[in-house]
Protein backbone atom coordinates (compact mmCIF):
# COMPACT_ATOMS: atom_id res chain seq x y z
CA UNK A 1 0.00 0.00 0.00
CA UNK A 2 1.47 3.38 -0.96
CA UNK A 3 1.15 6.30 1.44
CA UNK A 4 2.17 9.75 2.20
CA UNK A 5 3.73 9.48 5.66
CA UNK A 6 6.59 11.30 7.50
CA UNK A 7 9.45 9.77 8.66
CA UNK A 8 8.24 9.95 12.48
CA UNK A 9 4.86 8.43 11.24
CA UNK A 10 6.37 5.35 9.34
CA UNK A 11 8.14 4.49 12.64
CA UNK A 12 4.79 4.91 14.49
CA UNK A 13 3.23 3.27 11.83
CA UNK A 14 5.68 0.40 12.15
CA UNK A 15 5.36 0.24 15.80
CA UNK A 16 1.53 0.10 15.41
CA UNK A 17 1.81 -2.71 13.19
CA UNK A 18 4.32 -4.65 15.53
CA UNK A 19 2.07 -3.78 18.32
CA UNK A 20 5.20 -4.00 21.48
CA UNK A 21 4.25 -4.87 24.89
CA UNK A 22 5.58 -1.59 26.36
CA UNK A 23 6.68 1.77 24.96
CA UNK A 24 9.26 3.95 27.27
CA UNK A 25 7.34 7.44 25.91
CA UNK A 26 9.24 10.56 26.70
CA UNK A 27 8.92 13.47 24.29
CA UNK A 28 12.43 15.33 22.91
CA UNK A 29 12.40 17.36 19.30
CA UNK A 30 12.63 15.98 16.72
CA UNK A 31 11.33 12.31 17.63
CA UNK A 32 8.41 13.42 20.09
CA UNK A 33 5.87 12.86 17.13
CA UNK A 34 6.61 8.97 17.40
CA UNK A 35 5.52 8.84 21.10
CA UNK A 36 2.43 11.10 20.44
CA UNK A 37 1.41 9.38 16.85
CA UNK A 38 1.72 6.25 19.02
CA UNK A 39 -0.03 7.80 22.26
CA UNK A 40 -3.25 8.16 19.44
CA UNK A 41 -2.96 4.27 18.69
CA UNK A 42 -3.32 3.07 22.18
CA UNK A 43 -5.74 5.50 22.98
CA UNK A 44 -8.03 4.34 19.96
CA UNK A 45 -7.54 0.59 21.29
CA UNK A 46 -5.38 0.16 17.64
CA UNK A 47 -2.45 -1.72 20.39
CA UNK A 48 -2.90 -3.11 23.38
CA UNK A 49 1.01 -1.93 24.69
CA UNK A 50 1.81 -0.59 27.98
CA UNK A 51 2.29 3.25 27.55
CA UNK A 52 4.40 4.47 30.32
CA UNK A 53 5.15 7.88 30.45
CA UNK A 54 7.93 8.91 32.73
CA UNK A 55 10.09 12.08 33.70
CA UNK A 56 13.33 11.68 31.90
CA UNK A 57 14.48 9.60 28.81
CA UNK A 58 16.98 8.28 31.87
CA UNK A 59 13.88 6.42 33.24
CA UNK A 60 11.87 5.93 29.59
CA UNK A 61 14.97 3.73 28.79
CA UNK A 62 15.28 2.19 32.61
CA UNK A 63 11.06 1.32 31.63
CA UNK A 64 12.39 -0.67 28.55
CA UNK A 65 14.65 -1.86 30.29
CA UNK A 66 13.12 -3.65 32.90
CA UNK A 67 9.83 -4.53 30.92
CA UNK A 68 12.37 -6.57 28.04
CA UNK A 69 14.09 -8.45 31.56
CA UNK A 70 10.64 -9.49 32.41
CA UNK A 71 10.08 -10.46 29.11
CA UNK A 72 7.95 -7.89 27.38
CA UNK A 73 9.07 -6.44 23.97
CA UNK A 74 9.40 -3.33 24.41
CA UNK A 75 10.28 0.28 22.37
CA UNK A 76 11.56 3.66 22.66
CA UNK A 77 12.51 6.65 20.51
CA UNK A 78 14.32 9.74 21.13
CA UNK A 79 17.08 12.42 19.79
CA UNK A 80 20.22 14.59 20.94
CA UNK A 81 20.23 15.70 24.36
CA UNK A 82 17.65 12.43 25.19
CA UNK A 83 19.86 9.84 24.14
CA UNK A 84 22.95 11.46 26.16
CA UNK A 85 20.58 11.35 29.23
CA UNK A 86 20.39 7.65 28.10
CA UNK A 87 23.78 7.10 28.14
CA UNK A 88 24.17 5.13 31.66
CA UNK A 89 20.92 3.06 30.71
CA UNK A 90 22.17 2.25 27.07
CA UNK A 91 24.96 0.34 28.39
CA UNK A 92 23.08 -1.91 31.31
CA UNK A 93 20.40 -2.92 28.17
CA UNK A 94 23.43 -4.11 26.22
CA UNK A 95 25.33 -5.57 28.45
CA UNK A 96 22.27 -7.28 30.22
CA UNK A 97 21.38 -8.60 26.74
CA UNK A 98 17.86 -6.84 26.27
CA UNK A 99 17.17 -6.67 22.66
CA UNK A 100 15.01 -3.19 22.79
CA UNK A 101 14.56 -0.94 19.88
CA UNK A 102 15.12 2.19 20.20
CA UNK A 103 13.96 4.82 17.29
CA UNK A 104 16.62 7.55 17.38
CA UNK A 105 15.65 10.23 15.24
CA UNK A 106 19.24 12.23 14.82
CA UNK A 107 19.59 15.65 16.42
CA UNK A 108 23.46 17.97 17.15
CA UNK A 109 23.94 17.57 20.67
CA UNK A 110 24.00 20.92 22.96
CA UNK A 111 25.91 22.94 22.88
CA UNK A 112 25.01 25.51 22.06
CA UNK A 113 21.81 23.76 21.67
CA UNK A 114 20.86 23.04 18.36
CA UNK A 115 17.64 20.93 17.13
CA UNK A 116 18.44 20.43 13.79
CA UNK A 117 20.18 17.10 12.35
CA UNK A 118 23.71 15.52 13.00
CA UNK A 119 24.85 12.61 13.65
CA UNK A 120 26.55 13.63 17.33
CA UNK A 121 23.64 11.76 19.32
CA UNK A 122 24.33 8.35 18.08
CA UNK A 123 27.83 8.24 16.96
CA UNK A 124 28.42 9.72 20.60
CA UNK A 125 26.58 6.49 22.06
CA UNK A 126 28.58 3.69 19.49
CA UNK A 127 30.29 1.84 21.81
CA UNK A 128 27.35 1.28 23.98
CA UNK A 129 27.04 -1.69 22.57
CA UNK A 130 23.98 -1.28 20.41
CA UNK A 131 23.19 -2.30 16.97
CA UNK A 132 23.17 0.72 14.96
CA UNK A 133 20.55 0.89 11.60
CA UNK A 134 20.89 3.95 9.78
CA UNK A 135 18.57 5.42 7.12
CA UNK A 136 18.39 7.59 4.17
CA UNK A 137 14.87 8.09 3.93
CA UNK A 138 11.07 7.39 5.48
CA UNK A 139 10.99 3.93 3.29
CA UNK A 140 14.38 3.12 5.21
CA UNK A 141 13.31 3.88 8.61
CA UNK A 142 10.09 2.37 8.19
CA UNK A 143 11.64 -1.48 6.97
CA UNK A 144 14.49 -0.82 9.31
CA UNK A 145 12.26 -0.64 12.25
CA UNK A 146 10.42 -3.81 10.97
CA UNK A 147 13.72 -5.68 10.85
CA UNK A 148 15.53 -4.05 14.26
CA UNK A 149 13.64 -6.69 16.54
CA UNK A 150 14.12 -10.25 14.47
CA UNK A 151 18.04 -8.97 14.52
CA UNK A 152 18.39 -7.79 18.04
CA UNK A 153 16.17 -10.77 19.92
CA UNK A 154 18.20 -13.45 17.81
CA UNK A 155 21.37 -11.85 18.94
CA UNK A 156 20.39 -10.51 22.45
CA UNK A 157 21.65 -7.32 21.31
CA UNK A 158 19.56 -3.93 21.44
CA UNK A 159 19.09 -2.15 18.29
CA UNK A 160 18.94 2.18 17.57
CA UNK A 161 17.38 2.12 14.43
CA UNK A 162 18.03 5.94 13.40
CA UNK A 163 17.47 8.79 11.08
CA UNK A 164 18.09 12.04 10.11
CA UNK A 165 16.23 14.75 12.42
CA UNK A 166 13.46 16.82 10.73
CA UNK A 167 15.21 16.37 7.30
CA UNK A 168 13.48 12.51 6.94
CA UNK A 169 11.49 12.68 10.48
CA UNK A 170 9.08 15.36 9.48
CA UNK A 171 9.37 15.43 5.65
CA UNK A 172 6.76 13.55 3.82
CA UNK A 173 7.29 11.35 1.23
CA UNK A 174 5.30 8.46 -0.19
CA UNK A 175 6.32 5.26 1.18
CA UNK A 176 5.09 1.79 0.16
CA UNK A 177 3.56 0.13 3.89
CA UNK A 178 3.73 -3.65 3.66
CA UNK A 179 0.31 -5.65 5.46
CA UNK A 180 0.07 -5.82 9.26
CA UNK A 181 0.09 -9.66 8.84
CA UNK A 182 2.86 -9.87 7.05
CA UNK A 183 4.54 -7.38 9.55
CA UNK A 184 3.46 -9.71 12.50
CA UNK A 185 4.41 -12.87 11.04
CA UNK A 186 7.50 -11.61 9.99
CA UNK A 187 8.45 -9.87 13.55
CA UNK A 188 6.77 -13.09 15.18
CA UNK A 189 6.39 -13.21 19.17
CA UNK A 190 8.97 -12.09 21.36
CA UNK A 191 10.34 -15.41 23.42
CA UNK A 192 13.09 -15.17 25.59
CA UNK A 193 13.87 -18.22 27.13
CA UNK A 194 14.48 -16.71 30.98
CA UNK A 195 12.65 -13.75 31.58
CA UNK A 196 11.87 -12.08 35.22
CA UNK A 197 7.86 -13.42 34.77
CA UNK A 198 8.78 -16.92 34.27
CA UNK A 199 7.16 -17.96 37.58
CA UNK A 200 8.91 -21.78 37.00
CA UNK A 201 12.63 -20.37 36.94
CA UNK A 202 13.40 -17.39 39.38
CA UNK A 203 15.86 -15.24 37.23
CA UNK A 204 18.13 -12.34 38.34
CA UNK A 205 19.27 -9.77 35.72
CA UNK A 206 22.19 -7.16 36.29
CA UNK A 207 24.35 -8.95 39.41
CA UNK A 208 27.32 -7.10 40.17
CA UNK A 209 30.33 -8.64 38.05
CA UNK A 210 33.43 -8.91 40.02
CA UNK A 211 36.46 -8.55 37.62
CA UNK A 212 37.21 -12.29 38.03
CA UNK A 213 33.54 -12.23 35.15
CA UNK A 214 33.60 -9.08 33.55
CA UNK A 215 35.92 -9.75 30.95
CA UNK A 216 34.30 -12.79 30.46
CA UNK A 217 31.15 -11.14 30.02
CA UNK A 218 32.49 -8.49 27.87
CA UNK A 219 33.48 -10.79 25.22
CA UNK A 220 30.32 -12.38 25.02
CA UNK A 221 28.80 -9.04 24.08
CA UNK A 222 31.68 -8.59 21.06
CA UNK A 223 30.91 -12.06 20.05
CA UNK A 224 27.13 -11.31 19.62
CA UNK A 225 28.14 -8.03 17.92
CA UNK A 226 30.50 -10.05 15.41
CA UNK A 227 27.41 -12.73 14.97
CA UNK A 228 25.05 -9.82 14.18
CA UNK A 229 26.22 -9.06 10.78
CA UNK A 230 25.46 -12.12 9.78
CA UNK A 231 22.29 -12.08 11.15
CA UNK A 232 21.51 -8.56 9.81
CA UNK A 233 21.98 -10.27 6.30
CA UNK A 234 19.93 -13.29 7.13
CA UNK A 235 16.84 -11.17 8.26
CA UNK A 236 17.42 -8.32 5.10
CA UNK A 237 17.40 -11.80 3.12
CA UNK A 238 13.98 -12.58 4.35
CA UNK A 239 12.67 -9.16 4.58
CA UNK A 240 13.62 -8.89 0.52
CA UNK A 241 11.24 -11.95 -0.03
CA UNK A 242 8.26 -10.04 1.50
CA UNK A 243 8.83 -7.17 0.52
CA UNK A 244 11.09 -6.73 -2.15
CA UNK A 245 13.14 -4.13 -1.39
CA UNK A 246 16.75 -5.28 -0.77
CA UNK A 247 18.74 -4.08 2.06
CA UNK A 248 22.69 -4.80 3.11
CA UNK A 249 24.96 -3.78 5.32
CA UNK A 250 25.66 -0.83 3.19
CA UNK A 251 24.52 -0.04 -0.27
CA UNK A 252 26.71 1.00 -3.28
CA UNK A 253 25.65 3.16 -5.47
CA UNK A 254 27.47 3.20 -8.93
CA UNK A 255 30.45 1.50 -7.44
CA UNK A 256 30.90 -1.04 -10.18
CA UNK A 257 33.90 1.04 -12.11
CA UNK A 258 33.93 4.06 -9.93
CA UNK A 259 37.21 5.59 -9.79
CA UNK A 260 36.28 8.22 -7.10
CA UNK A 261 33.80 7.55 -4.05
CA UNK A 262 31.83 8.99 -1.11
CA UNK A 263 31.31 7.60 1.94
CA UNK A 264 28.66 8.48 4.12
CA UNK A 265 25.32 7.66 6.18
CA UNK A 266 21.48 8.55 5.97
CA UNK A 267 19.54 11.22 4.46
CA UNK A 268 22.79 13.08 2.64
CA UNK A 269 22.92 10.10 0.28
CA UNK A 270 19.96 11.60 -1.70
CA UNK A 271 21.77 14.32 -2.56
CA UNK A 272 25.11 12.97 -3.09
CA UNK A 273 23.54 9.67 -5.64
CA UNK A 274 21.91 13.18 -7.94
CA UNK A 275 25.48 14.44 -7.82
CA UNK A 276 27.02 11.17 -8.99
CA UNK A 277 24.66 10.69 -10.96
CA UNK A 278 25.49 14.00 -12.88
CA UNK A 279 29.04 13.65 -13.02
CA UNK A 280 28.36 10.46 -14.29
CA UNK A 281 26.94 12.02 -17.67
CA UNK A 282 30.01 14.51 -17.42
CA UNK A 283 31.80 11.22 -17.70
CA UNK A 284 33.69 11.20 -14.15
CA UNK A 285 33.36 7.54 -12.71
CA UNK A 286 31.93 8.49 -9.33
CA UNK A 287 30.27 6.33 -6.68
CA UNK A 288 28.91 6.41 -3.06
CA UNK A 289 28.51 3.88 -0.32
CA UNK A 290 26.23 4.39 2.38
CA UNK A 291 26.62 3.21 5.24
CA UNK A 292 23.33 1.60 6.67
CA UNK A 293 24.72 -0.51 9.42
CA UNK A 294 27.48 1.20 11.84
CA UNK A 295 27.44 -0.99 14.33
CA UNK A 296 28.31 -3.47 13.99
CA UNK A 297 30.96 -2.00 11.37
CA UNK A 298 31.46 -3.66 8.40
CA UNK A 299 34.71 -3.33 8.16
CA UNK A 300 35.81 -5.67 5.57
CA UNK A 301 32.89 -5.40 3.00
CA UNK A 302 33.62 -2.05 2.86
CA UNK A 303 37.22 -2.91 2.14
CA UNK A 304 36.64 -4.51 -0.26
CA UNK A 305 33.82 -2.36 -1.94
CA UNK A 306 36.67 0.66 -1.87
CA UNK A 307 39.46 -1.80 -3.04
CA UNK A 308 39.16 -1.09 -6.54
CA UNK A 309 38.70 3.15 -5.69
CA UNK A 310 41.40 5.85 -6.80
CA UNK A 311 40.44 8.35 -4.15
CA UNK A 312 37.23 8.08 -1.61
CA UNK A 313 36.21 10.66 0.21
CA UNK A 314 34.95 9.94 4.11
CA UNK A 315 32.10 12.32 5.01
CA UNK A 316 31.66 12.49 8.43
CA UNK A 317 28.13 14.04 10.14
CA UNK A 318 29.73 14.42 13.55
CA UNK A 319 32.69 15.85 14.80
CA UNK A 320 34.31 13.68 17.12
CA UNK A 321 37.03 15.72 18.09
CA UNK A 322 39.73 13.37 18.37
CA UNK A 323 41.67 16.18 16.16
CA UNK A 324 42.42 13.36 13.74
CA UNK A 325 39.17 12.62 11.75
CA UNK A 326 35.49 11.81 12.18
CA UNK A 327 34.01 8.65 13.56
CA UNK A 328 33.04 7.58 10.51
CA UNK A 329 36.69 8.11 8.94
CA UNK A 330 38.33 6.14 12.17
CA UNK A 331 36.62 3.19 11.15
CA UNK A 332 36.67 3.34 7.05
CA UNK A 333 40.49 4.16 7.35
CA UNK A 334 41.11 1.34 9.94
CA UNK A 335 39.32 -1.05 7.55
CA UNK A 336 41.04 -0.18 4.88
CA UNK A 337 44.41 -0.73 6.46
CA UNK A 338 44.51 -4.54 5.40
CA UNK A 339 44.29 -3.64 1.63
CA UNK A 340 47.56 -4.51 -0.27
CA UNK A 341 46.66 -1.78 -2.56
CA UNK A 342 44.97 0.92 -0.25
CA UNK A 343 42.92 4.62 -2.11
CA UNK A 344 44.09 7.90 -1.15
CA UNK A 345 41.47 8.44 1.99
CA UNK A 346 40.02 11.62 3.27
CA UNK A 347 37.66 13.14 5.73
CA UNK A 348 35.21 15.82 5.27
CA UNK A 349 33.17 16.80 8.34
CA UNK A 350 29.84 18.70 7.14
CA UNK A 351 26.18 19.42 7.81
CA UNK A 352 26.74 19.76 11.87
CA UNK A 353 23.50 21.33 13.24
CA UNK A 354 21.70 21.08 10.13
CA UNK A 355 24.16 22.79 7.83
CA UNK A 356 22.88 22.26 4.32
CA UNK A 357 24.66 20.29 2.13
CA UNK A 358 24.12 20.72 -1.65
CA UNK A 359 24.74 18.55 -4.86
CA UNK A 360 27.34 21.31 -5.18
CA UNK A 361 28.66 20.67 -2.19
CA UNK A 362 29.54 16.88 -3.26
CA UNK A 363 30.55 17.87 -7.07
CA UNK A 364 33.29 19.83 -4.72
CA UNK A 365 34.43 17.06 -2.96
CA UNK A 366 34.66 15.05 -6.13
CA UNK A 367 36.38 17.80 -7.77
CA UNK A 368 38.79 17.25 -5.15
CA UNK A 369 38.98 13.57 -5.36
CA UNK A 370 40.08 13.87 -8.68
CA UNK A 371 42.99 16.06 -8.11
CA UNK A 372 43.90 13.63 -5.22
CA UNK A 373 43.60 10.41 -7.66
CA UNK A 374 46.24 12.72 -10.06
CA UNK A 375 48.38 13.65 -8.01
CA UNK A 376 48.70 11.13 -4.58
CA UNK A 377 48.65 14.50 -2.71
CA UNK A 378 46.10 14.09 -0.28
CA UNK A 379 46.98 18.09 1.33
CA UNK A 380 44.55 18.46 4.67
CA UNK A 381 43.58 14.77 5.31
CA UNK A 382 40.29 15.62 7.90
CA UNK A 383 38.83 19.35 7.21
CA UNK A 384 35.48 20.49 7.46
CA UNK A 385 33.22 21.96 4.83
CA UNK A 386 30.17 24.39 4.77
CA UNK A 387 31.79 26.96 7.44
CA UNK A 388 31.78 30.49 6.82
CA UNK A 389 35.79 31.51 6.75
CA UNK A 390 37.56 34.76 6.12
CA UNK A 391 39.51 33.86 3.05
CA UNK A 392 38.36 31.20 0.49
CA UNK A 393 41.44 30.60 -0.32
CA UNK A 394 42.64 28.56 2.50
CA UNK A 395 43.27 24.78 2.19
CA UNK A 396 40.64 21.90 1.56
CA UNK A 397 37.07 23.20 1.15
CA UNK B 1 20.71 -24.85 32.63
CA UNK B 2 23.58 -23.87 34.06
CA UNK B 3 23.68 -23.45 38.09
CA UNK B 4 25.79 -20.56 40.37
CA UNK B 5 27.37 -22.81 41.81
CA UNK B 6 29.16 -24.84 38.76
CA UNK B 7 30.11 -21.15 37.33
CA UNK B 8 33.48 -20.25 39.56
CA UNK B 9 36.81 -18.33 37.90
CA UNK B 10 37.71 -21.04 35.82
CA UNK B 11 34.57 -21.10 33.74
CA UNK B 12 35.55 -20.05 30.52
CA UNK B 13 33.43 -17.17 28.93
CA UNK B 14 31.56 -19.42 26.25
CA UNK B 15 30.20 -21.34 29.35
CA UNK B 16 28.92 -18.48 31.45
CA UNK B 17 24.96 -17.14 31.32
CA UNK B 18 24.51 -14.05 28.95
CA UNK B 19 24.73 -11.15 31.06
CA UNK B 20 25.38 -12.77 34.10
CA UNK B 21 21.85 -13.85 34.55
CA UNK B 22 21.24 -16.22 37.57
CA UNK B 23 18.63 -18.51 36.83
CA UNK B 24 17.80 -19.54 40.26
CA UNK B 25 17.10 -17.97 43.69
CA UNK B 26 18.65 -17.47 46.98
CA UNK B 27 22.61 -18.14 45.85
CA UNK B 28 24.28 -15.54 47.85
CA UNK B 29 23.85 -18.65 50.61
CA UNK B 30 26.59 -20.94 48.23
CA UNK B 31 29.11 -17.93 48.90
CA UNK B 32 31.38 -17.11 52.04
CA UNK B 33 30.96 -13.25 52.54
CA UNK B 34 31.98 -13.83 55.92
CA UNK B 35 35.43 -13.16 54.80
CA UNK B 36 34.57 -9.00 54.41
CA UNK B 37 34.42 -9.09 57.93
CA UNK B 38 36.95 -6.46 60.48
CA UNK B 39 34.73 -6.47 63.72
CA UNK B 40 33.19 -10.02 64.89
CA UNK B 41 30.43 -10.04 67.01
CA UNK B 42 29.74 -12.71 70.03
CA UNK B 43 26.99 -14.48 71.23
CA UNK B 44 27.25 -14.73 75.21
CA UNK B 45 24.36 -17.17 75.35
CA UNK B 46 24.14 -17.12 79.18
CA UNK B 47 22.80 -13.18 78.89
CA UNK B 48 20.47 -14.34 76.18
CA UNK B 49 16.92 -14.33 77.19
CA UNK B 50 15.68 -15.19 73.24
CA UNK B 51 13.72 -12.03 72.80
CA UNK B 52 14.54 -12.54 68.68
CA UNK B 53 15.08 -8.86 68.77
CA UNK B 54 18.74 -9.28 66.82
CA UNK B 55 17.31 -11.70 64.32
CA UNK B 56 15.17 -9.55 62.05
CA UNK B 57 17.47 -6.50 62.34
CA UNK B 58 20.40 -8.54 60.85
CA UNK B 59 20.82 -7.29 57.56
CA UNK B 60 22.47 -10.44 56.25
CA UNK B 61 20.18 -13.03 57.48
CA UNK B 62 23.22 -14.21 60.09
CA UNK B 63 21.22 -15.50 62.63
CA UNK B 64 19.92 -18.66 62.62
CA UNK B 65 16.72 -19.59 64.99
CA UNK B 66 16.10 -23.27 65.74
CA UNK B 67 12.97 -24.15 68.11
CA UNK B 68 12.20 -20.71 69.35
CA UNK B 69 15.81 -19.99 69.84
CA UNK B 70 18.40 -18.52 68.38
CA UNK B 71 21.82 -19.73 67.68
CA UNK B 72 25.49 -19.29 67.29
CA UNK B 73 25.96 -16.70 64.68
CA UNK B 74 26.28 -17.77 60.82
CA UNK B 75 29.78 -16.78 60.17
CA UNK B 76 29.61 -17.51 56.79
CA UNK B 77 27.67 -14.57 56.27
CA UNK B 78 28.11 -12.52 58.84
CA UNK B 79 30.05 -9.13 58.39
CA UNK B 80 30.69 -7.66 61.55
CA UNK B 81 27.87 -4.67 61.36
CA UNK B 82 27.42 -4.64 64.86
CA UNK B 83 23.84 -3.57 64.37
CA UNK B 84 22.70 -6.81 66.49
CA UNK B 85 24.63 -5.49 69.62
CA UNK B 86 23.22 -2.24 69.45
CA UNK B 87 19.45 -3.71 69.95
CA UNK B 88 20.03 -5.98 71.95
CA UNK B 89 18.16 -5.31 75.41
CA UNK B 90 20.29 -7.61 77.67
CA UNK B 91 24.02 -6.88 76.68
CA UNK B 92 24.05 -10.70 75.14
CA UNK B 93 26.19 -10.03 72.14
CA UNK B 94 29.34 -8.09 72.01
CA UNK B 95 32.09 -6.96 69.75
CA UNK B 96 35.36 -8.02 68.87
CA UNK B 97 38.58 -6.55 66.89
CA UNK B 98 39.37 -8.68 63.77
CA UNK B 99 37.43 -10.81 61.62
CA UNK B 100 38.35 -14.04 63.22
CA UNK B 101 37.00 -13.04 66.38
CA UNK B 102 38.55 -13.53 69.46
Amino acid sequence: MSICLSGNEAVAFAMKQINPDVMGAFPITPSTEIPEYFAQYVANGEVNTEYVTVESEHSSMSVCIAAEAAGARSVCATSSCGLALMYEMLYVAASNRLPITLACVNRALSGPININNDHSDSMGARDAGWIQIYAENNQEAYDNFIMAMPVGENVRLPVMSCMDGFITSHAVENIELLETDAVREFVGEYKPENYLLKKENPLAVGPYDISAYYMEHKVQQAEAMKAAKARLLVVAAQFEKFSGRRYGLFEEYRMEDAELAVVLIGSSAGTAKAAVDGLREKGVRAGLIKVRVFRPFPGEELAKALSKVKAAAVMDKSEGFSANGGPLFAETRSALYDLKERPYLIDIVYGLGGRDLKTEDVEKIFARLAEVAVTGKTGDVYSHMGQRRRSQHESGL
Amino acid sequence: MIKAKDINEQTPWEDLTPGGEIYEPGTAREFDTGTWRTDTPVFLADACKHCMLCVPFCPDSAIPVKDGKRLQFDFMHCKGCGICVEVCPFAAIKMVSGGEGA
